[in-house]
């Protein structure tokens, strides 16, 4: 059954595809590449959109966007899931963020929370470079970029005094996971960064064998957690008692103007939030010492 | 047979090397991270070491050359990846608490780690060309029949690893297994009965 699901997802992705390439081949246009350390850095314009992309013509997953008419409006709807993370704890006043893209959410959390101090955490010092030239991401005092791997800064930050209340995870993207920051070992880790009743909040994947994996994973390190699925997936979780569905409503009301600008309303988010487990438990949970991501990210349900 | 045995070891001891460079990058990870400075760092070590490797393994073929001795070098390599299994994860913890910088922090793990059974297993390929080579003509001969053995295991090695073993084992335990292959090669040509000068 499942199986059968998947197939007619990848169909219904294909023709969405058909229809859509025509209109991008014609009116995208490349306006900046480079070759990073890491990937293919490439940013592509059309007359009302700028996109960051890791592969040529886009065919594989957008990074970022920006619609250039309206550049405050969240153009994924990942983004605004993740911004969900505020239903939980809607005033979080140290914020990590580990993977950069064009910068949208660290900008748009600057934006919301103006008093917060927001760490930044990228890779790849191209990703840093253009995130500032094309998508308006600008650094500050109390937004500081750190290029370092993910993994490395959680663990060197373990070690100090410093807590944060929301951590994001942005790291996945559907070409490459960086493994060792999809493990069990990984997300102790960064629970044990959360300050009392910290918020993680991870944009993952709603496909493939690799979703039983990771939904385990989490499990295992989190206990229960709210999963939003649609294209992609995120993952809303606390080193406490999860706040119930209510608590979040009544936080979400919070928000209702701010997120206008963005393009969305808090119940789109909201009527997202899911506890059930639509997941195969008995998958096997990803450590350190197993972590086959990329490889089970191919393979299909 | 004793030369089937030859190509045997240096087709293994290839594999060997190659699977844990690759568990290397694994193993790693979780403290270093996997940024192009840690894999940069690993396959430095490994191939230091291995160019040190095969100058020893040279000067070792002058005295006595044995097929039995190049068992041993085999069974030498597998002991002294032992260390990975009993304290690797001992030894990256300190590392990357002393060592800020994911480079050298990386350089040093990689060192202390891999440079020993890459440095025994580098011997083989020079050694085992010693057992081979009965005259000059056929040298250059039997050299290439020796690489193309080793180097093709580095492939198997390579692509087995990454592809299907990481698929169903732990790191540790892919490690373990190629120690026990290592072992039972090595042990069973150092009692094989047969000719022990190759």
């Amino acid at each position: 059954m499942s199986a059968i699901n998947t197939r007619v997802s990848l169909l219904l992705q294909w023709a969405l595809l058909a229809c859509a390439a025509p209109h991008l081949a014609g009116a995208q246009q490349l306006i900046h590449e480079e070759r990073s350390l890491y990937r293919q850095v490439l940013v592509y314009e059309e007359p009302d959109s700028r996109c960051l992309c890791f592969t040529r013509e886009c065919v594989i997953g957008r990074q970022s966007c920006i619609d250039l008419r309206q550049p405050q409006r969240l153009v994924f709807e990942y983004t605004r899931m993740m911004l969900g993370a505020l239903f939980l704890d809607p005033e979080p006043n140290n914020i990590l963020i580990i993977g950069l893209g064009g910068g949208t959410l660290p900008h748009t959390l600057r934006q919301l929370l103006p008093n917060a101090d927001i760490d930044v955490v990228e890779i790849d010092p191209a990703v840093v470079r253009v995130a500032e030239q094309y998508f308006g991401f600008h650094p500050d005092a109390r937004m500081p970029v750190f290029e370092e791997d993910g993994r490395a800064y959680v663990r060197r930050v373990l070690r100090s005094e410093r807590r944060y209340q929301l951590i994001m995870l942005d790291a996945y993207d559907s070409q490459y996971i960086p493994e060792h920051m999809l493990t069990r070992e990984f997300l102790s880790q960064v629970r044990a960064l959360l300050a009392p009743g910290g918020i993680v909040a991870a944009n993952t994947f709603s496909s493939s064998r690799l979703y039983d994996s990771e939904s385990v994973t989490y499990r295992s390190v989190f206990g229960q957690f709210y999963n939003l699925r649609s294209v992609n997936r995120v993952i809303l979780a606390s080193n406490a008692e999860l706040p119930s569905l209510a608590q979040a409503a009544q936080n979400s009301q919070r928000f209702v103007a701010t997120f206008k600008p963005l393009g969305f309303t808090p119940q789109s988010v909201l009527s997202r939030f899911s506890t059930s487990s639509d997941w195969n438990a008995g998958a096997r949970v990803l450590t350190d010492q197993y972590s086959p991501a990329n490889l089970l990210n191919s393979t299909a349900r | 047979m004793n030369r089937a045995f030859l190509y045997l070891i240096a087709g293994w001891s290839g594999f060997f090397v190659m699977g844990l460079e690759l568990l290397g990058g694994r193993l790693l990870a979780p403290y270093f991270g996997s940024s192009i400075y840690v894999w940069g760092a690993i396959i430095s070590v490994f191939m230091l070491a291995l160019s040190l490797g095969y100058l020893a393994g040279g000067r070792a073929s002058l005295s006595a050359p044995s097929l039995r001795r190049l068992a041993t070098l085999l069974l030498l390599a597998a002991l002294s990846t032992l260390p990975v299994l009993l304290f690797g994860d001992a030894l990256l913890e300190r590392l990357s608490i002393a060592f800020g910088d994911p480079r050298f922090g990386s350089l040093l793990a990689a060192g202390l780690l891999f440079s020993l059974p890459a440095f025994v297993s580098g011997m083989i390929s020079p050694y085992a060309v010693r057992l081979l080579v009965a005259d000059r003509d056929s040298s250059g001969h039997h050299a290439g029949k020796l690489y193309f053995v080793s180097t093709f295991g580095s492939a198997a090695g390579t692509i087995l690893t990454s592809f299907y073993l990481v698929l169903y084992l732990e790191v540790n335990q892919i490690v373990l297994l190629m120690l026990g292959v290592s072992i039972a090669l090595g042990a069973l040509v150092c009692v094989l009965p047969f000719g022990i000068e190759a």
